[in-house]
């Protein structure tokens, strides 16, 4: 936000410029908050490498294990659904980002043709579904109609699209300059190479912006999988974890544990949290930056 | 091209078609999946909305099945839970409004006063992380706090109370959303704060410190008028999904023993619909919680307009 001027290049330091008390006092406000937002991640990552006896014992936040352990991930590791789970969310995240960014595009493109007649109702048809819905049941009975409770389909497809990145990629595509399309037509090219070659390329950041939102979405949903799955060899990683940490009826099948593993229980939560959580955590600092980038597309939606 | 243009205009109908056909046919192509994608899976369900007004029968379908008019509107608003789940669904948003909104204007603000650039990344960073991992962990972190050895030991330890879950009484439900929220969303929704703080125009902070201004003074006379549409159109966005509380949430982490204050409508529909499988009466529920909330929107939207300019639509 630095602009060019005389105030700037004159290299004195400005009277907001220097250090008083009071910023001390922010930085330390600053620090306690983001403190308390990493304290719950440093426990679950310190307790799963605890003893369960320290678990146990615990009261309040576990800093640092004492003779750390691996037994808890040696247990996760050697449930066969939490592999299972991994694969599935795998293929489901994949499956509906890729179709959900695809449909996402070409829904985009006819919105933002200024000459289609039809593009203005198509708009309307697909901002009108942010506003009213038909509600759980109903949109449970379509599903259930097409036959796809209990297969892989009912995750990939229903949900993949979502009108507000609709409209935030029309907004991106509409602020290509019409000349850059222009040329190209004269060239010869038709709508293929004029979405795909030039539109799609000039777009690329939100395009990565809206694969990411997709991407993420799709990773941490677990209530549809919950409605529509009823076969545990189909069930994602979220929904795996949630008969493991939130169920009470945690059954020796799903937790992976027998009789006097019993104790393992929770250290076994705890590690199955860091297994599932890690690969986001792997990527976040690197998807950040376009996470930000997104709410400033979306905030100039209009 | 304004003659075109003009020409295009006056020719007749058809013609139009003829030629917007012409010249878009691939884009209309390409458009028919996603056409397709929203008529069955949100135009569709509002029209099976209509199950609402009828006692289904999976074997008849939604055309088939009798008409019971608004019975089950009148089992709803005439039962035991729809004062509950209404209250409930009201303040858990009404509290989330008047606590976590707030907190992250405040957060911004705090971040934009920041003058050490490094540790001020950082902090950006962890806060914003808590929103990108799952519900579903986040709701196991919230049981592992809740429990007797976890943060509500520590808590009833201090009262001199004997330590257990903060999940087990109907009491403590809110503030453990609220808070909960707060942890979640607070420095992701910070973001679009801080956008709108790095637009204003640095000449007015350089004026005012001229003008003898103070730190508070800037805060309050420039920094938040320079945000304040940001707020506005914010507040009135949040405002319309008032009754859109975080179900998902809920669902993890409320458990029978404290429904009193934690079933809100989107649970029960759930509840309802899908585990008890009373179709119409869950949709009837769905349907008036839609339509409460369209009219929030709508009110917030044009109090809105009237007072300051800024709307919607």
């Amino acid at each position: 936000m630095v602009k060019e001027g005389i105030g700037v290049r004159r290299g004195r330091v400005k009277p907001m410029d220097r250090l008083t008390p009071a910023d001390f006092v922010i930085a330390g406000i600053l620090l306690l908050i983001a403190f308390l937002c990493l304290t719950p991640i440093w426990h679950v990552a310190a307790a799963s490498f605890s003893q369960p006896a320290q678990i146990e014992q615990t009261v309040g936040v576990i800093w640092r294990p004492k003779s750390p352990t691996l037994r808890g991930y040696e247990l996760v590791f050697r449930n066969p659904l939490l592999a299972s789970g991994y694969m599935n969310t795998i293929i489901y995240v994949a499956g509906s980002t890729a179709l959900g960014l695809l449909l996402t595009l070409l829904g985009g493109y006819l919105s933002s043709r200024r000459n289609a007649i039809f593009a203005k109702p198509f708009t309307f048809m697909v901002t009108f579904t942010m506003f009213f819905s038909g509600g759980l049941i109903p949109f449970y009975l379509v599903v259930n109609g097409l036959g796809w409770v209990n297969t892989r389909w009912a995750l990939i497809i229903p949900g993949c699209l979502s009108a507000y990145n609709l409209i935030v990629m029309r907004t991106a595509l509409k602020g290509v300059p019409g000349s850059m399309e222009e040329s190209a037509r004269i060239d010869g090219a038709g709508d293929f190479t004029v979405l795909f070659r030039i539109l799609v390329p000039l777009c690329a950041p939100v395009f990565a912006v809206l694969g990411m939102y997709y991407a993420v979405g799709a990773w941490n949903s677990w209530f549809n999988a919950m409605i529509f799955l009823q076969k545990r060899p189909l069930f994602p990683l979220q929904l795996i974890l949630r008969e493991i940490l939130v169920s009470n009826e945690v059954n020796s099948m799903i937790s992976g544990l027998h009789g006097d593993t019993d104790i393992y229980r929770p250290l076994v939560k705890y590690c199955a949290i860091v297994v599932a959580t890690a690969p986001i955590l792997a990527v976040y600092p690197f998807i950040q930056r376009y996470f930000i980038k997104g709410v400033m597309v979306g905030a100039i939606k209009g | 091209m304004d003659l075109n243009a003009a020409r295009f205009k006056r020719a007749p109908l058809g013609v139009r078609l003829a030629k917007d056909w012409r010249l878009n046919r691939l884009a209309y192509i390409m458009a028919l999946p996603v056409a397709a994608y929203f008529i069955t899976f949100c135009y569709l369900p509002m029209y099976g909305v209509a199950i609402a007004f009828k006692k289904y029968s999976p074997i008849k379908g939604i055309m088939g099945s009798a008409w019971v008019g608004l019975k089950y509107f009148r089992e709803f608003t005439g039962g035991y839970f729809f004062w509950r789940t209404i209250r409930n669904t009201f303040l858990l948003g009404v509290f989330d409004i008047v606590w976590a909104f707030p907190a992250a204007i405040a957060f911004a603000l705090l971040v934009n006063e920041m003058k050490f650039a490094r540790l001020k990344k950082t902090i950006q960073t962890i806060t914003y992380l808590p929103y990108f991992v799952s519900s579903v962990v986040i709701a196991g972190v919230i049981l592992a706090f809740c429990a007797p050895n976890g943060l509500a030991g520590i808590y009833f330890n201090l009262l001199g109370q004997t330590p257990r879950s903060f999940l087990g009484d109907a009491r403590y439900f809110r503030s453990v959303y609220v808070i909960s929220n707060i942890w979640q969303y607070m420095g992701f929704n910070s973001i679009i704060y801080l956008a709108a703080l790095a637009g204003i125009d640095q000449e007015l902070y350089d004026a005012a410190v001229i003008d003898g201004a103070g730190r508070w003074r800037r805060l309050l006379n420039i920094s938040l008028p320079g945000i304040a549409p940001t707020i506005a159109i914010l507040f009135i966005m949040r405002l319309g999904s008032t009754l859109n509380v975080g179900s998902e949430k809920i669902l993890l982490i409320y458990n029978a023993g404290i429904y009193e204050t934690s079933d809100v409508i989107a649970t029960f529909t759930y509840r309802k619909g899908l585990l008890e499988n009373n179709f119409g009466y869950s949709t009837a529920v769905g349907l008036l919680n839609s339509l409460v909330n369209f009219v929030i929107l709508y009110a917030a939207n044009a109090l809105s307009r009237r007072v300051s300019e800024v709307s919607l639509w």
